[in-house]
Order: structure tokens, then sequence, then C-alpha cells
């Protein structure tokens, strides 16, 4: 065995040594990630063939918006709109460091506009407006531009009779934005009444984590509440609640098991079945009584 | 007059109105020349307490908003309605002391009323949970929406609250989805909506019931997506930055009339409302009455699409075609 051969062999047994699974054979070597929550090795090809969630504990990894929308709306059904809708600096928000440079550094790093993707769509042939958050854009915080695009997703939605199907991830208000952030969430809990005014059904799949002013807004006002399993969701973070009350947080507060418990949201879906149960959940509010 | 609670920034002015209070105590009709100094001292505080509040800095401005003596909203409700009658609970967990629910009367006018209610001493402060309501809080507040919608009464807001409560048990009961819910159901209120920002305007827990047709706020209230402090922790790691954080925050009533969010700023006495309240409180009551009169008559359907319009409009974006 010549060195180069001994060291490919080497790499073999590092890159296999998991259940001794080995690698699909279209993923170029040494592409792996680490469960954050059970700390194995999961290799890329593994992660994509499973929707990115662990296949040793079921760990939900973050998704990207895209990954999202390609997960939920039919092949080739998505067209997304106000793609170029974006925040600027309005207040000049400059500490630590300015507003814009996040701003572009997000953008860089995304190859998004903004912390949130919107387009029309069919899931299941039923015709929807479909968002997803992208928590790698300053948090998928919600800022002026994530406001306005979840309104416009609820407004397009209304006149044209689509139902709305919105994917949550977030770490609330965007504070670089001040008031304008906080206003964000009168402004799309009031586009989210109007749809519901207009009889159109509204699901939402909170993802992890989904925080702060997103959930306290649009996020919740759905008529079906979907979670993705082990999601982080709520109104306040652990940190703040452990400063405030000076304890200990019990173990799985504000998952998505525990709001089940608690009676805040209707279900705690796994990824494999979540476009399955849009669908059927689409067919009961938009298709009406009446089965064709 | 003794102060409980003294602002860093205007110490030397009130240690110089302290020593003053106390040669007022003397009987100064056999020695004029005291009587001279004293009058003197007078008109030195006058002009010291010109330079101390002639600019305030939002910082400034959030230590007046929070001060302990500054009026509450249990003492507009009692200062400036009549025939109140507070109404308790959420039908469903409790009752909120954090939130303050009535039936009142403005200038003649029967409204409903709303506000954050934080306590004037330990005791108080304790059972309302320094105005931090929990969802049972905002529940109660949506009951009373319903109840202004149903029987066609203006509703008058009143906003002081640091934010919704942090707490295990909050979050257990939806405190994300009381505020949402709550959200929702004031921007399509069918009856005009008149919001007063009293002191402070803490986060969601303010927006809760903290906007409508007309947003009028204090000269020194402030409102914020978050508290300088915790917004200072997180950018800078130190909550010591708050200061400078305050102004980046864009948080004071002018600020917010120039972002197009407050409708109108009702001036304070100098050095804060603390100090006049009677003045205070005539200057809110005409212009609550004012706002309610003017929206007054408006079709119900015209209302909501003008709130909407309202809400629709705040944000500052830009369209790149792409
Ligand atoms: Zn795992």
């Amino acid at each position: 065995m010549s060195i180069s051969d001994w060291f490919k062999a080497r790499e073999a047994r590092r890159y296999t040594a998991v259940n001794g699974e080995r690698v699909a054979g279209d993923v170029p070597d040494g592409v792996w990630n680490k469960c954050s929550s059970c700390k194995r090795i999961v290799y890329e090809g593994q992660l994509v063939a499973n929707l990115r969630v662990c296949p040793y504990c079921g760990n939900h990894f973050d998704l990207t918006a895209f990954e999202r929308i390609d997960l939920l709306a039919d092949p080739g059904s998505f067209a997304e709109f106000d793609a170029g809708v974006g925040s600027t600096d309005p207040l000049g928000f400059v500490a630590a460091k300015p507003y814009t440079v996040s701003l572009e550094s997000a953008r860089e790093r995304s190859g998004l506009t903004e912390g949130v993707v919107v387009g029309r769509a069919t899931i299941g042939d039923h015709p929807v407006v479909l968002g997803a958050m992208d928590f790698r854009f300053i948090g998928a915080s919600m800022g002026s531009a994530v406001g306005e695009k979840i309104a416009r997703s609820f407004e397009v939605a209304t006149s044209e009779r689509r139902a709305v199907v919105l994917c949550t991830a977030s770490g609330g208000a965007r504070m670089q934005e001040g008031m304008l952030s906080l206003m964000q969430m009168a402004k799309t809990s009031a586009a989210a009444r109007r749809l519901a005014e207009a009889r159109l059904p509204y699901i939402s799949v909170l993802t992890n984590p989904t925080m702060g002013g997103v959930t306290a807004s649009f996020a919740v006002l759905a008529d079906v509440v979907l979670a993705e399993p082990g999601a982080l969701i709520g109104f306040a973070g652990p940190r703040v609640i452990e400063q405030t009350i000076k304890q200990h947080l019990p173990k799985g507060f504000q998952s998505s098991e525990y709001l089940l418990e608690h009676g805040m949201v209707d279900e705690v879906v796994v990824r494999g079945q979540l476009t399955a149960r849009v669908t059927t959940l689409l067919g009961y509010l938009a298709g009406g009584g009446e089965q064709a | 007059m003794t102060r409980r609670h003294v602002m860093e920034f205007e110490r030397p002015l009130v240690e110089l109105e302290a020593k003053l209070g106390e040669l007022r105590q003397l009987d100064l009709t056999a020695n004029p020349e005291l009587a001279a100094e004293v009058a003197a001292l007078a008109v030195e505080i006058e002009a010291l307490r010109e330079s101390t509040y002639a600019d305030l800095s939002a910082w400034d401005r959030v230590q007046i908003s929070r001060h302990p003596d500054r009026p509450k909203a249990q003492d507009y409700l009692a200062a400036i309605f009549t025939d109140v009658v507070e109404l308790h609970g959420d039908r469903c967990y409790g009752d909120d002391e954090a939130i303050v629910a009535a039936l009142a009367t403005i200038d003649g006018r029967r409204v409903a009323v709303l506000g954050h209610r934080k306590g004037k001493n330990t005791r108080e402060n304790i059972a309302r949970n320094f105005g931090m309501a929990h969802p049972e809080g905002f529940r109660k507040a949506m009951r009373i929406m319903r109840l202004a919608e149903k029987f066609g009464l203006p509703l008058v807001t009143l906003i002081d609250t640091p934010g919704a409560f942090p707490g295990i048990e909050a979050e257990e009961r939806g405190q994300a989805w009381a505020i949402a819910e709550s959200l929702a159901l004031l921007s399509g209120l069918r009856v005009p909506v008149v919001a007063v920002g009293i002191g402070e305007g803490g986060s969601g827990g303010a927006l809760a019931i903290g906007f409508g047709d007309r947003l009028i706020m204090l000269e020194n209230s402030y409102y914020s997506v978050i508290s300088p402090e915790a917004c200072a922790s997180i950018l800078h790691k130190d909550a010591g930055k708050a200061a400078e954080v305050a102004t980046c925050l864009a948080m004071t009533a002018t600020d917010l009339v120039g972002l197009g969010i407050v409708d109108e700023i009702i001036p304070e006495p100098v050095g804060g409302a603390h100090r006049d309240p009677g003045e205070v409180f005539g200057a809110v009551r005409g212009r609550v009455s004012e706002a309610l009169k003017a929206l007054s008559g408006r079709d119900p359907d015209e209302l909501v699409s003008m709130r909407y319009a309202k809400l629709r409009a705040v944000g500052v974006i830009e369209e790149v075609q792409g």
C-alpha cells in the first residue's frame, strides 16, 4: 500500500465510521455535518436524502428559505414576487457595527435581499401564497421589508383568493429599525386579519427558532398552527426569562412539544410528513365540505 | 417637598431646590439680607432648571418616563374621567392587575378605557407586576375591546409598560398568542381608537393595546422595539451603553413623529409630568376629547380601512428590480 492509498483508506474510515454506512457516491469527500443534538457525524448526502433531518436522533436541521419552498411547493410551481424588496437604514443605526454593513453581509452570505422569500405556488394543486423565512439573514428578524413582504402576501392571497402558508423562523423584531420594526407586528397582524375576514385559509409552520415579535404577530394568527419537532418557539428568549425570574428553565421549555402540551399549536409534524399534512389541511380548509 | 426619586441628570437642581425649600421654612421677616439671598437662589434655580431640561437626551427622557412619581394610568382615570366603572378578569384564567380596564366618561362622552397599570409603591408594584402583563392581561384587554365594539363605545388606551412579562407562566399560557390576537383585534375594531403614550412604551406588550386611529405621546414618554438596556447588552454586550443605544433606537416622541408613527405630542411641564400632574391631565383630556370628536360619527368601515392604511404605510423599504 502506497502512502497515498493509506491516507485514502484512513479518510474512508473516518467518513464511514458512523453506523458503518457508506456515503452516497455523488457527494464529495469531506462534506459532513455534526448533529447539534446527538453530536454524531452526518454526511451531506444522507442529510439531503433525509430532508436535513438527522437520521440518528431526528434532529431537524435548519432549512434555507428555498429549501423549505422546494419541500412544500409542487415541483416547478413556485413564482417568487417582491424578490427585490429590501430594508434600508432609515435610522442611520450604528451600534457595535453599522446596520448597513449587517445588511450587506447578510445579502452576500445568503444571496437573498431580505429575511423572507414569498411567492405564488401550488401545494397539492391548491393555489397558495407560500413564504419561508431564512434565519441566515440577520436571524430573519422582522424589519420594514420582512413586514412589507408578509403583508403583501396576505393581500395577494386575499385578492386572488389563495390560501397562505408561511414557514417561520425568526429571532423577532429587527432592533436596527427601531419602532418601524415594532409596527410591522401590527401591520402583519392586520393583514392576516383581513385574510381571515375573507374566509381564506392560513396555515403556519413554526420552525426553529420562532421568537419575539414574529411569534407575537402573524406567525400564530393562522387557522392551523403546525410546528416542527424540537423547535424553540416563544415570546421572550430563554436567557431573558432566566435573568428576570432568576431561575433555571425546565427542560424542553418553549419547545414545540411543550407548546402542544399547553394547547398552543395544533400538531407537531416531522419534516417528512409536512407537505402531505399541509395538503390535507388545505383540502379541508380550502375545499369546502363537498368532496369531488 | 421631599422627593423619593432623583434622576441623575437633575441631581444638582434637586439639591438646590431642597436647600431653597429649607430656607423657605425660616421666618425671614427679621432678616432682610437672608430674604434677598433666598430670592437670588430662587432665580438661580430657575436658570438651572431651564438649562437642565432644555436639551434632554433620549436616555434622560427614558428616566423621566420611568419616574416613580410620574402620573400613572389610574391617575388619569381618576383625574380626567368620570363615572368610572372598572371591569375585571379575562373569563379564562384570572384578573391581571397589570392592565386596567374600565368604562368611563370623558367630557360627556362614554368610552372604554384600557391601560397598563404600574404601582406607586412596592406593594402595588408587586400586585401589578410593575405594569408587565401576563397573557390574561391582554385577554382582559381583548374582552373590553369586543365590549366597546359591541356597544359602539370609542376606546381610549393609555400606554405605560416596560414590556410584556418574560416568565415561565406567561410563556406557558401563550404570551405571544395573546399579543398577536390583541393586535389583530385592535387593527379591525369598528369603533374609534385613541392611544396615548403616558410613560414607557416597551415593545410588544405596549403595542398590544398601543395603536389606533390616533397615536398621541407625552413629550417625555418613549416607545421602542426593545428596551435600551436589552439592546445594549445584545449589541455591545454591555447594558451600560443604554444611553448611547437609546439615541440610536429613535424612541422619543419627536423621533416617532418624524417616522410617521406618532400623530401628535403633548408637551409636559418643565422637568416632567410629575412636576405638575394637573397641567398634564388637562392637556391629555383636551387632546383625547378633540381626537374622539374628530373620529366620532365615522362609518365603521371607513374607520377600519383608514386604520389599515395608516398601519400599511409604516416602514421604509427599497425595491430593487431584479
Ligand atoms: Zn442527531
